[in-house]
Order: C-alpha cells, then structure tokens, then sequence
C-alpha cells in the first residue's frame, strides 16, 4: 500500500489540495496530514474510492465538498458544513462540527463522534442508490434536517447530552427521515414533521449503521442497539401542492 | 352567492366559409379549446390562452383569436387584471402564480434611450468593408501586467492571467432548466450557441447526457437546491455559476411540481421522479458575503481553479453595493437579472413588484465598481428584458460586458409569450416535459432559428457600432456618451449617467 504523510503547516489550502491530487495520481492509497489548522475545502472535488486521507488537527470550512469516493478520517474538530454537497464517501471526525454539515450531501456518509452546529443534515437528498446518510454521537443544534429531501440523519445523544433540545427540527422536510435516540418534545419539531416511534423494520435498518458508526470511533454499541428512537419525517411529500392557483 | 363566470379573457372564432374541417386545430392545441362534434368542430373559447399553436397550424387562417371580447366596465384603478386577481383568491386563498415575465406596464428604460450616430465631424465606419470587434472575454482583468523582456524582441507576461470565457458576439442565452423547459428546447439552443461560439446556461437542473458534446458551451448553474450538482457536473461546464436571485423573482427560491418531473428529469436533476423539486430561498450556506466567497472559492477548488465563476443576482434597490461585495469575492462575473426577467413559473406578486429595471441596475453597478476602482475584476452580464439589438446596445453602453437572452430565444423557436409555461401545457413543446408536446420541437430546425436571431442581432450590433463611428465592442462599453436620454427625469438620468437628449 503505497502511503504519504504531507506536513500541512503553514501551508495555504490550494497548494495542500494540489499534493493530495498529485499523491492520488501517483497511486498513494493512505494519505497522513499533519498540523492541519484552518486548511478550508479539504478534498474538495476529490475523486477516489480506494483512498483515505487522515487530517491531523482542525480543519476548515467545507471539508470533503463536492468529494466523491475517498474517506477523510479527521483527529480533531470540523469547521463548517464538511460533506457539503458531497456525493460518495466517508467523512469521519473524532470530535465536533459547526454549522450546515452535510448540507446539500447526496451520498456517502458523514460521522461527527461529538456534536454538530446549527442547520445539520439541512437540503440532504437521494436518487436511486445515491442515499446520504449522517449520524452524531452526540447533540444537534436547532433546524436540524432542514428543507431535508431525501436521506438519513441520527442523532445519539451520548456523552450525557439531550440529542436535541433545540426548535426547528425537519422545518421543511419533503423527504428522508431523521431518527433521535429517546423520546423528542414536539416544541423542537419544525412545521410540516410529523413524530413516531421507531418500528421493527426501521431499527432493523438503521441497526447496521449504528454500529458501523460505533465501530469507527470505537464505542460500545450494545446500548445504542437497545435504546428507543423516534423517527421524525415529513407530513407531506409535496408541501407545496396547496400553496398555489393559477393566473 | 358564487362569483359565477368572468368574462372570457380570449374569443376563439373559425370562420366556416374558409375552415375545411381538417382538425390541425384539434391536434395542436394542448389546452383544450377545440373538439369534433359530428361534422363539426366546436370550440371552448375559455380555455384558450392566445398561444396561436393553432392559428399558426391552420392551412386556411380561418382561425381568429379575439382578446377581451366581453371586458367589464372600465375603471383606471379597479382594471380587469386586479379584479381577477380578487376573484381567483377569493375562490382559492391561494398564492397567484404565472409564467414569463412582469406583465405590468412599467415604463421601459430602454424605449427612452437613444443612440448616436456620426455626420461630418468623424466618419463613420462600413461593416461590410472593415472590421468589427465583437469578441468579448468575459472574467477577471489584471490591475496591472508585468513583463519581463527576452533576448530578441520577444517578451514575457509575468502576470498570472484568470481563465476567461471568449465569446464571438456579446449576446449568450441564459439560464432555463431542463424540467422549466423542455430538452428538445435546450438541445435547440446548445446546438446554436456551439456553431456561433457563445454560451449557454443549463439553469439548474443538472446537465442532461445528450448536452455533453456542447458542454464547452454550456455555463453550468449551482443553485440553492444543488441539483444536477456533483462533481463531473462541475468540470464539463465551460464556467460555473452561482445562482443567488432571479429578477422574476428575487428573494425567493423555487418549486418545480412533481408533475414536471419525469424520469429524464429526475435523472438529471438527480431526485426521485415525481418529487417536487425545492430550491430553498437562500443558499443555506452563504448568509453572507463571506459565506459567498466561501462557495466562489469551493467551487474554484474543486474544479482546480480552471473556470470562470459566475454570480447571479436579481436586480434589487442595493443591487450596486451587492456587486460590489461579489466582486471581491473572487468571482470572474455577476449577472444582473432585471425585473422583467422570465421564468417558468413564479408567484405574480414577485413577478409584477418586486426588483429593479436592469437598465437603472447595470448602470449603477458600473458606476460602483469604478467608482470603487474594482471594474477589473468582475465581467457584469445583463439579464432580463433584452428584446432586441437595440437593448444589446444601449445595455453595453450603459457598462454592461455581454448580456443574457431568454424569453428571445424561446420566441424564436416559436414561443407566442401567452405566459402559461407554469401550466407545464406549452402547445409549441418548450414549456412543458409531455412526450406528445416536446416531440414537437426539432432541435435542429430550432436551432437555426435561434442561431439566426443571434446572428441578425450580431450584424445589427456591428452596424450601429460602425454608424457611431466605433469598431471595436470595447469601445463601446460603458460609453453612455454615445447615449442620450429621451423623456427621462432628473433623477433617473443621473443614475443612468447619462445626459438629455440636445445636450
């Protein structure tokens, strides 16, 4: 497996992203990036399947955007909306996030072991097999699955914090679903969302994710496969159908 | 009491002494107007919405299309379009929508404005015998050029230069989605825009497969909904744009209805059939220009700092100021989208209320940018309203580098401007995604047409360029001197920098 660690320091984001592509066309498989700090658009456009990339240290804004393929492993937190309109791959931080995170994402997948910011999940979508999925270890903060129009969201609450205590929740959702481990307070709920209980067939399904999730970052999912969900989705597929006449 | 009947808004007539019972008129209309009732036709003149697919199919003009047969009393502020407007909502509760563009009767900037021409003093120049410059480039300019000379004479440009686009006349067709049109009308277009060398923009809706062997003509559009978007989307578009705001209307985000959204469609815009498509209102991750330079950057990034990007806005009252922050956001370009901006389909309270003129926006938006010492480093397009070489002209002489035409080319692949493309019926194949419409549009007779009306603009430019005694687009730009206002206050003038006709 051919490797390569880049130190990152001091470096501006266009020249670090032209070393990756250049390590990637040179056939590297695992990327090392050390003294990453405020790096933005890290794998961005980034092609790859086969590929993983690990940031050492904090990265910037719109980690992973546009990405298509590669994994990026982050040790330490996210700035804002990493997996922005990412289409294929795995964006992995051990620790928090800030605002919008896999906004617009239409595939792969996006864990944040910690907690996200405002606005997670929000405009997430799916076509055919292209299904994005994101999960939080632990809280979510207001508008989470905002305008959502497709794909999943979880949210766990570990590490002694409520998932989600804040307003707004699925504001706008027309597709996908969100699921909260415990029970959630219809104030947090946005307009259009409608609450249940997970059923057998949906923990079932998200079952295999969770402990995908729990296996990254090393935790025990046995509490996490035993706990109770809500699932939250959209009231109406089409929230728009009544809204208009015609001229 | 009901509200009952409005009068009809169109009579349908056939006169019987010329109609020879062929039935075209049944086949071609999409809305239901006609239908055979024995040996005759009958005709529902209230469905009917003076699109003229019929009248331009009868073989004997025995069609006639009357408007306001019935109107009500006439009254200056209770007209018959505000009283309707009641009805419906009365009726419904609901949010008017419509197509096209504003439908109210604004004064028109443009049929104010006047152009010059040369007598004596300076000669004016023979298109046909010498040259006009036409090529634009549109995107970013260096402040300054360094060079460093090489042994011999040559020498090197030490700027690094920004990728521009280079387009052979100043006039590209702008943004309409495949799903707000149909792809016979988009396939029309790229075909036309390749053979002159100028663009097109896919709207957002993605890029439909069959495009590809135009995609070096094609913008393509990243919007609030991201659809269409990933990354090969990204690096076959010759430059990217960021929609922010439509001039049809600004400030909101769009919905095309499930209906709209056929399998092509959905596997275009990369959405499941049948869903509606939502565009929320603002990017939901630019609340800022910062945030805006953050996209224009990302977008640059992921496509290897190889294209032009694009920003789009609609023409609002600070829309100067606005442009002011795009241009240092990195962007190449800002489009400006006027108030009569078209659409497929909008909410009329924006589309009749709300922006600005694109005569009074691009006008004000090169006025700031020079003013600011930063014209370099945005190219501004002209959006919304051009109707005509005329508009090109003044709109370029106003600071304008190129415009955007829209409703134009529509018109020239047969569009009557009826203002039903939201009703997803269009009876000339563009405004609609039904096989049995679309199949009516052959993009290759289309895209004659529309390559003609380019192409007669692009001749009409050179010769009002020549009458004024200039040779070059570039000398045009900006140069309101060769502008004079006609019937315009005070104000607007200063705005428009431009002075009164005989001054």
């Amino acid at each position: 497996m051919k490797t390569l660690t880049i130190d990152a320091k001091d470096i501006h984001y266009t020249p670090l992203n032209q070393q990756i592509r250049a390590a990637i066309a040179d056939g590297a498989k695992e990327i090392t990036l050390n003294n990453v700090l405020g790096q933005r658009f890290i794998g961005d456009g980034l092609r790859g399947d086969d590929v993983t990339i690990t940031v050492n240290g904090v990265p910037g804004g719109d980690l992973g955007m546009f990405m298509s393929g590669p994994t990026l492993i982050v040790h330490g937190n996210a700035d804002h909306a990493p997996g922005n309109t990412m289409d294929k791959g795995r964006v992995i931080i051990h620790g928090s996030a800030g605002d919008a995170v896999a906004h617009s994402m239409r595939g792969g997948r996006v864990y944040v072991r910690d907690n996200i910011g405002y606005r997670g999940g929000i405009h997430m979508k799916k076509y055919l097999e292209k299904r994005p999925i994101l999960v939080v270890g632990g809280s979510a903060r207001a508008f989470l699955g905002e305008s959502m129009a497709g794909g999943l969201v979880i949210v766990l609450g570990l590490g002694g914090v409520p998932p989600i205590a804040e307003q707004g929740v699925g504001s706008g959702i027309h597709g996908g679903e969100i699921f909260v481990r415990g029970p959630v307070d219809n104030l947090c709920l946005g307009n259009g969302t409608k609450q249940a209980p997970v059923t057998e067939e949906e923990r079932a399904m998200i079952r295999p994710i969770i402990e995908d999730f729990a296996q990254s970052f090393g935790i025990d999912s046995t509490p996490l496969l035993a706990a109770e969900y809500t699932r939250i989705a959209a009231v109406s597929a089409r929230p728009f159908a009544n809204k208009y006449t015609l001229e | 009491m009901s509200i009952g009947s409005t009068p009809l808004r169109f009579r349908v007539t056939i006169d019987p002494d010329r109609c020879m019972n062929c039935g075209r008129c049944i086949e071609n209309c999409s809305y239901g107007v006609y239908r055979k009732e024995g040996d005759s036709i009958r005709i529902n003149s209230r469905n009917c919405v003076a699109c003229h697919r019929c009248l331009a199919f009868c073989p004997r003009d025995a069609i006639e299309i009357e408007e306001k047969p019935g109107d009500y009393r006439s009254h200056p502020v209770w007209t018959r379009e505000i009283r309707e407007a009641v009805f419906n909502q009365a009726k419904t509760g609901r949010i008017i929508s419509g197509g096209m563009g504003n439908a109210l009767p604004w004064p028109i900037i443009f049929d104010r404005l006047v152009l010059d021409a040369c007598q004596v003093t300076n000669p004016s120049i023979d298109p046909l015998r010498e040259p006009m410059e036409l090529r634009t480039y549109i995107g970013k300019k260096p402040s300054s050029l360094s060079i460093r000379e090489r042994p011999g004479k040559d020498v090197e440009l030490l700027t690094k230069l920004t990728p521009n686009l280079q387009i052979e006349t100043p006039i590209m067709i702008g943004h309409m989605s495949y799903g707000a049109i149909s792809l016979p009308a988009q396939q029309a277009m790229a075909r036309a825009v390749h053979r002159i060398g100028t663009f097109m923009g896919t709207g957002e809706g993605g890029l439909h497969q069959s495009l590809y062997p135009y995609q070096k003509n094609m913008i393509v559009q990243v919007a609030s909904g991201r659809f269409g978007v990933d990354i090969d989307y990204l690096e076959r578009g010759a430059a990217i744009e960021i929609k922010i705001g439509q001039g049809a209307k600004p400030g909101i985000g769009g919905h095309l209805p499930g209906e709209k959204v056929c399998a092509d469609v959905a596997c275009t815009r990369m959405i499941p059939e049948g869903s509606d498509a939502i565009s929320p209102a603002p990017h939901h991750d630019i609340y800022s220009i910062e945030d805006l330079k953050q996209l224009v950057h990302g977008l640059k990034e992921a496509t290897e700092w190889k294209k032009p990007v694009f920003v789009k806005i609609a023409a609002v009252h600070n829309t100067a100021a606005i442009a002011a922050g795009i241009a240092r956001s990195g962007a190449d370009a800002v489009v400006i989208d006027g108030f009569r901006g078209g659409t497929g389909s909008a909410p009329v309270v924006f589309r009749d209320h709300v922006g600005i003129p694109i005569e009074a926006a691009v006008a004000s938006v090169d006025a700031k940018l020079r003013s600011q010492g930063i014209r370099n480093e945005v190219s501004i397009i002209a959006s919304g309203g051009i109707r005509q070489s005329a508009d090109v002209a003044k709109i370029i002489c106003l600071g304008a580098d190129a415009v955007y035409i829209g409703t134009s080319a529509l018109v020239a692949m047969g569009c009557r401007v009826c203002g039903t493309c939201n009703r997803g019926m269009c009876a000339w194949g563009i405004a609609t995604q039904k096989p049995e419409l679309t199949k009516r549009l052959d993009p290759e007779t289309n895209a004659v047409q529309v390559e003609n009306l380019i192409h007669g603009w692009t001749l009409e430019l050179g010769e009002l360029m020549g009458a004024a005694g200039i040779n070059s687009i570039e000398s045009l730009r900006g140069n309101r001197d060769r502008l004079r206002g006609y019937m315009l206050d005070e104000g607007l003038l200063n705005v428009l920098d431009v002075k009164t006709v005989g001054a």
